[in-house]
C-alpha cells in the first residue's frame, strides 16, 4: 500500500506544482463553456431544450476529466522515454502496486481538474439542482477519471514513441468526447450515431454526472453507474495486463 | 576486493528478432571489485545490463547476482542492486529529498532508517544543502551525483553504473569517479560501470571487460589487456581488440527522445 500512495503522491505533488499546467488546461473547457454555451444556448433554448449552459456544463466536466485522465498516459511515455518509469520496474516492487499507483494518480489529477471546472460552470451561471447531489456526482466524475486513467496507462504502455500519442487524441479521445452526448441530447440521434454513443463508456459518465447534477438523464442512474464500474473494473485489468508486458 | 564472485554471467546471449546484441558472453565479477565493461557504440553493454537488472530476459544463457538466478528471483536479485541508468532516471518535477524518498519506499527501507541514510547519502554527495530544490534546476553533474546516492539508498551489494559521466564536464566526471572509489572504499560496494572514456576505466577499474558486436573480446586489468595487445595505453588496447571503424547506427526512438530533451533542457 506504501508503494501505491507514494506514486499516487507523486502525480499529484507533479499536478500541484505545475500552474502552467492547471490554466493552460482550462482552456479547452472555457471555450466550450463561452462559445458554445453562450452561442448555442438561444438556439437551444427556442428548441425547448432549456439552458444550455445548464445542459452542457456536466459535458464539460465529463470532457476535462477524460483529457486529463488521457493525458496521463502521455506522462507515463515522457517517464518511459526518460527513465523515471525504469527506475519503478527495476525496484522489488509487483508491477500491479505500480500500475494501481500511478492510475490512482492520473485519476486524481483527472477529479481535480474536473472539480476546478466544476467552479468554472458555477461562476459561468451554471446551478446544481441539489447541493446534496454533487458529492454523488463526483463519485461518478471519479468513475470516469479511474476508467480513462487505466486506459491511459494501457495505451501509455503499449505505445513507444510521444508521437503515437497524436493518433490517439485525433482517434480515439477525440471520437469519445464528441460520441458521449456531452454538447448534445441523445434523444432522437440517427441509428447509427446513437448505436456509437452506446458503446462510448464516457456516454454513461456524462449521463450519470448530468443526471444526479440536473435531474435529466437518457439511460437512467442505476444504469449508468453499472455500465461505468464494469467498463472500470475491465479497463483497470487491461492497463495492469498491459503494464505487466511493458519491457524497458 | 574477495575472491566470491557476485556476478556470474554465463553463455548469455539476447536476440531482438535477426539481431543478435550479445552473443555468447561469460564472465565473472568478484565481490569488491569495481569492474568496466567497455565497448563501441551498439556493442551489447546496455543490452547486459538491462538483463543483469531484470528489465530483460536473456535469450540462452545464465545470469547469477549474489547466488541467485536472475530470471528466476528477479524480486529477490532487485533488492540487491541499485542502477544508474544511461539517461537519468530522476523527476524533475520533485525535489532530491523527494526523489530519495520515493526510492527508499519502493525498495522497502523502513521509514526511519530511509531518513537516516537520505541524509547521510545526501551528505556524502555534497547534496544536503540542495535537498529541497527540484531537480529539474540541477546541473547534469549534480543529477549524476543524486543518481548515485539514491542508488545507494537501500544499500545494494552491486552498483550498476551505465555510461554515468556521458555528457559531464571534466571536473565532474573527477568528482564522480573519487564518489566511486570512495563508496566502494566505504561500503564495500561491488561497481559494475560502462563508459566510453578509456583514461577513467584505466584509472578506476580493477578489471576491465571489452565487448565488441555483441561478443566479449578480452577481460582483465588493464595492465593486462596492454600486455596482451603490446600497447601503452588503454585506449590503443581497446583500438586493438575493437578496429578503428566507426560504428555509424541510425538513431533509436529512445536515442530521439533523449535529443528532443536536451534541446528543452537549453
Amino acid at each position: 500500500m506504501t508503494v501505491v500512495y507514494i506514486l499516487w503522491l507523486r502525480e499529484v505533488r507533479k499536478y500541484l506544482r505545475s500552474r502552467v499546467q492547471i490554466i493552460a488546461s482550462l482552456g479547452g473547457p472555457l471555450m466550450y463553456l463561452g462559445v458554445l454555451g453562450f452561442g448555442l444556448g438561444p438556439v437551444f433554448q427556442r428548441a425547448g431544450e432549456g439552458s444550455y449552459i445548464q445542459f452542457m456544463a456536466p459535458g464539460v466536466i465529463g470532457m476535462t476529466v477524460l483529457f486529463t485522465a488521457m493525458f496521463s498516459g502521455i506522462a507515463m511515455l515522457w517517464d518511459r522515454q526518460f527513465g523515471f518509469l525504469k527506475e519503478t520496474l527495476v525496484a522489488p516492487v509487483p508491477r500491479l502496486a505500480i500500475m494501481v499507483g500511478r492510475t490512482l494518480g492520473g485519476a486524481t489529477v483527472a477529479v481535480l481538474q474536473g472539480t476546478l471546472i466544476f467552479v468554472v460552470t458555477l461562476i459561468a451561471g451554471f446551478r446544481p439542482q441539489s447541493l446534496l447531489a454533487v458529492p454523488l456526482a463526483f463519485l461518478v466524475i471519479a468513475l470516469i477519471a479511474v476508467i480513462f486513467s487505466a486506459l491511459a496507462t494501457a495505451i501509455g504502455s503499449t505505445l513507444k514513441e510521444m508521437q503515437g500519442f497524436q493518433m490517439v487524441m485525433n482517434f480515439l479521445v477525440m471520437p469519445t468526447f464528441f460520441l458521449s452526448g456531452a454538447i448534445y441530447p441523445l434523444e432522437g440521434l440517427p441509428r447509427v450515431l446513437g448505436a456509437l454513443t452506446r458503446v462510448d463508456p464516457l456516454t454513461y459518465g456524462v449521463d450519470g454526472v448530468r443526471g444526479l447534477l440536473i435531474g435529466r438523464t437518457h439511460f437512467g442512474i442505476a444504469l449508468d453507474v453499472a455500465v461505468l464500474l464494469a467498463v472500470g473494473v475491465l479497463f483497470v485489468v487491461f492497463g495492469a495486463w498491459r503494464f505487466s508486458r511493458i519491457e524497458a | 576486493m574477495s575472491d566470491r564472485p557476485i556476478i556470474r554471467v554465463q553463455h548469455v546471449s539476447k536476440a531482438f528478432g535477426k539481431v543478435t546484441a550479445v552473443n555468447d558472453v561469460s564472465f565473472v565479477v568478484q565481490a569488491g571489485e569495481i569492474f568496466a565493461f567497455l565497448g563501441p557504440n551498439g556493442a551489447g553493454k546496455t543490452t547486459t545490463i538491462k538483463m543483469l537488472t531484470t528489465l530483460l530476459r536473456p535469450t540462452t544463457g545464465s545470469l547469477e547476482l549474489d547466488g541467485l538466478d536472475v530470471t528466476a528471483r528477479p524480486m529477490e536479485v532487485r533488492k540487491r542492486f541499485g542502477v544508474v541508468f544511461q539517461d537519468p532516471s530522476l523527476d524533475g518535477d520533485l525535489t532530491a529529498w523527494e526523489n530519495m524518498d520515493i526510492h527508499g519506499v519502493l525498495y522497502h527501507v523502513p521509514r526511519h532508517a530511509r531518513r537516516e541514510r537520505c541524509e547521510a547519502l545526501l551528505r556524502m554527495f555534497e547534496l544536503w544543502e540542495r535537498r529541497d530544490d527540484l531537480v529539474k534546476t540541477f546541473s547534469g553533474g549534480v543529477k549524476r551525483r543524486l543518481e548515485i546516492a539514491r542508488g545507494l539508498l537501500h544499500t545494494p551489494k552491486v552498483l550498476f553504473l551505465d555510461e554515468p559521466t556521458l555528457g559531464l564536464d571534466p571536473q565532474s566526471r573527477n568528482q564522480m569517479w573519487t564518489h566511486v572509489r570512495n563508496l566502494r572504499d566505504s561500503e564495500g560496494v561491488t561497481v559494475f560501470l560502462t563508459t566510453h572514456y578509456m583514461d577513467e576505466a584505466d584509472r578506476v577499474a580493477d578489471r576491465i571487460a571489452v565487448i565488441d558486436h555483441g561478443r566479449l573480446v578480452a577481460t582483465g586489468s588493464s595492465a593486462e589487456l596492454k600486455q596482451e595487445t603490446g600497447t601503452e595505453s588503454l585506449e590503443a588496447a581497446f583500438l586493438a581488440l575493437t578496429g578503428t571503424t566507426i560504428r555509424d547506427e541510425s538513431a533509436t526512438a529512445a536515442d530521439q527522445m533523449r535529443q528532443v530533451a536536451r534541446v528543452w533542457r537549453r
